[in-house]
């Protein structure tokens, strides 16, 4: 069984008005099914307003699901005591670092989540230090947060969250606000937890390039699943993908250009690598 | 409208240990109807620079002209520099704060002491310049989407009539289509509206297609400023300086590697695709 099991999840977003009558409701999930295996990484796609955030947050029972039945680590969301487990084993990195920074001293910032759920001093520093070294922190941990780059504040965010230990970690658009650097350390990093530390990732993102090594992808859009696969097999599909305001990588799109002007190029190409393999081949011709 | 930065430098905490300058010896010469991308990692001093622009900050040595007019004289009003200069902000929606969309573009002009009719006039020219469907007028901007929010705070500081339009980050957290929207905007506002836009961005791919200059900001300096395609040959340096080319860039480097007489200077999809099929013989 599945670390996450989503089974015909819907959540609805009501509205009232002054008199406390219900003036709107919006149906942000509409049946979702989603099943995550533990050791995954997990990318979901869709434009704002998809549906991808209340997703998210229905995996640490930040929000909980108005018809359906959601299942993290075989827990039921739905039950009031399972919270504080279900909170423990699926950690969130959301997308602005500098709200999730608390302390003035990286280390410290680190080791606040362990101590708030009652770690013992000692085993609190031990994770302190595996979740800098998984970050690759280690030499900033007597810093000032303040002083970093938007992506190293990003991945001591990541160590707060690695320090809990939890066996899923949820990114919600963790590089948005991130410069090309910064968003290639954090990428790193989440790939480097789910290998080393068989984390399973939930990556949910606007940029393309990102979910091109990931193990599977859903696409969502009004609140459903539209589209799921692997990465190839979703972006061999340029023009659905631009239906749900979604975009390809760069050279993904360039393939897809020059198979339409006839060179001989497959489907579904993803890095360079490929596409430079491909056009010798058409040079050899 | 051209703005002349002569020799601008920028120090934080002065006199103390914690002393940084954060802008060195800026010199640039900003024309009118420009469109320019800044880039740079986060702490190079682009986000300073900007707010030197309309006078937020204000540089510890050198000069700023605006139309000719030094921004530092003591009799220089700076109410008419920022009437000229619109800065938004990162994010920018955060600050939508009125009931209604109409109200909150009202907000600007009616600043600048507009009355009450022109000041409405002006934000529904904004408005519709920002492509906004009028039917949404009146309702709450918290009841938009992403990219929508954001249009509305773009027209609540194009309601000022800025002869220059500065932007930071201006599609952060948009989705492709969103950010690709925004894009189209800035270009066809800076066409029809015959104003200058300037914006920060980190999306390597979104300045190389849309913008005629890159000014490349590292450590409080430029380092380069000129069109996307020359200043992306430096994609070796700029990576050392956490930046990036865009992807097909490093793809025609590659190509030209093994031997396709591609032109390694293309920066956009259409310009490599044209190339490689030129080199191909099709």
């Amino acid at each position: 069984m599945g670390i996450i099991k989503a089974i015909n999840l819907v959540h609805e977003y009501i509205k009232r008005d002054e008199d406390n009558n219900v003036s709107d409701i919006v149906r942000a999930l509409d049946d979702v099914n989603i099943e995550v295996e533990a050791g995954q990484f997990i990318a979901i796609l869709g434009h704002n307003g998809s549906g991808k955030s209340t997703f998210a947050k229905h995996l640490n029972a930040l929000l909980a699901p108005t018809e359906g039945t959601l299942v993290v680590d075989g827990k039921n969301v739905k039950d009031e005591k399972n919270i504080m487990d279900i909170r423990k084993n699926a950690g969130m990195v959301f997308q602005n670092p500098d709200n999730q920074i608390i302390a003035s001293v990286v280390e410290e910032d680190v080791g606040f989540g362990p101590e708030n759920i009652g770690v013992p001093t000692e085993e609190i520093w031990e994770r302190v230090d595996n979740s800098l070294k998984a970050v690759g922190m280690t030499e900033y941990r007597k810093h000032s947060p303040n002083k970093l780059s938007g992506g190293q504040k990003q991945r001591v965010a990541i160590a707060g969250v690695v320090a809990m230990e939890p066996k899923c970690i949820i990114f919600d658009e963790p590089t948005a606000m991130l410069d090309p650097n910064g968003r290639k350390e954090v990428i790193k990093t989440a790939h480097k937890l789910n290998k080393e530390k068989n984390v399973t990732i939930l990556l949910i993102t606007h940029y393309m390039e990102e979910v091109v090594d990931a193990d599977y992808v859903y696409v969502m859009e009004k609140g459903k699943v539209v589209m799921e696969g692997t990465p190839r097999a979703i972006f061999s599909q340029v023009d659905a993908l631009k239906e749900h305001r979604l975009d390809v990588p760069q050279v993904t799109l360039l393939a897809d250009e020059l198979r339409k002007s006839g060179l001989d190029i497959p489907k579904g190409i993803l890095r360079r690598e490929e596409l430079v393999k491909a056009l010798e081949k058409n040079m050899a011709r | 409208m051209s703005i002349i930065l002569d020799k601008v430098n920028y120090s934080y905490s002065v006199g103390t240990a914690y002393e940084v300058n954060a802008l060195k010896d800026i010199n640039l010469k900003i024309e009118d109807n420009e469109f320019i991308g800044i880039i740079g990692h986060t702490g190079s001093g682009k986000s300073t620079l900007t707010q030197h622009l309309n006078g937020l900050v204000k540089a510890t040595s050198g000069h700023i002209y605006v139309d000719g007019e030094d921004i530092y004289d003591n009799d220089y009003d700076m109410r008419k520099l920022r009437n000229k200069v619109g800065l938004v902000f990162q994010y920018p929606e955060h600050q939508l704060f009125e009931t209604t969309v109409f109200e909150d573009v009202c907000f600007g002009p009616k600043n600048q002491g507009l009355d009450k009719k022109k000041a409405q006039l002006k934000a529904f020219e904004a408005l519709y310049n920002v492509g906004f469907p009028e039917k949404l007028f009146y309702s709450s901007p918290f009841e938009l989407s992403g990219g929508q929010k954001r249009r509305v705070a773009i027209a609540g500081v194009l309601a000022m009539q800025p002869k220059v339009l500065i932007l930071d980050e201006p599609t952060a957290g948009l989705d492709p289509a969103g950010r690709d929207e925004i894009f189209e905007l800035l270009a066809k506002m800076r066409k029809e509206l015959n104003i200058t836009i300037i914006l920060v961005s980190h999306s390597m791919e979104d300045v190389a297609n849309y913008v005629d200059r890159i000014i490349v900001m590292n450590k409080g300096q430029v380092m380069y400023d000129d069109a996307p395609r020359e200043v992306f040959k430096h994609y070796k340096e700029l990576e050392k300086m956490g930046l990036a080319a865009p992807q097909v860039t490093y793809l025609m480097h590659e190509l030209k590697e093994k031997g396709l007489q591609v032109d390694e200077t293309a920066t956009t999809v259409d310009e490599a695709k044209q190339s490689i099929l030129r080199a191909l013989g099709r």
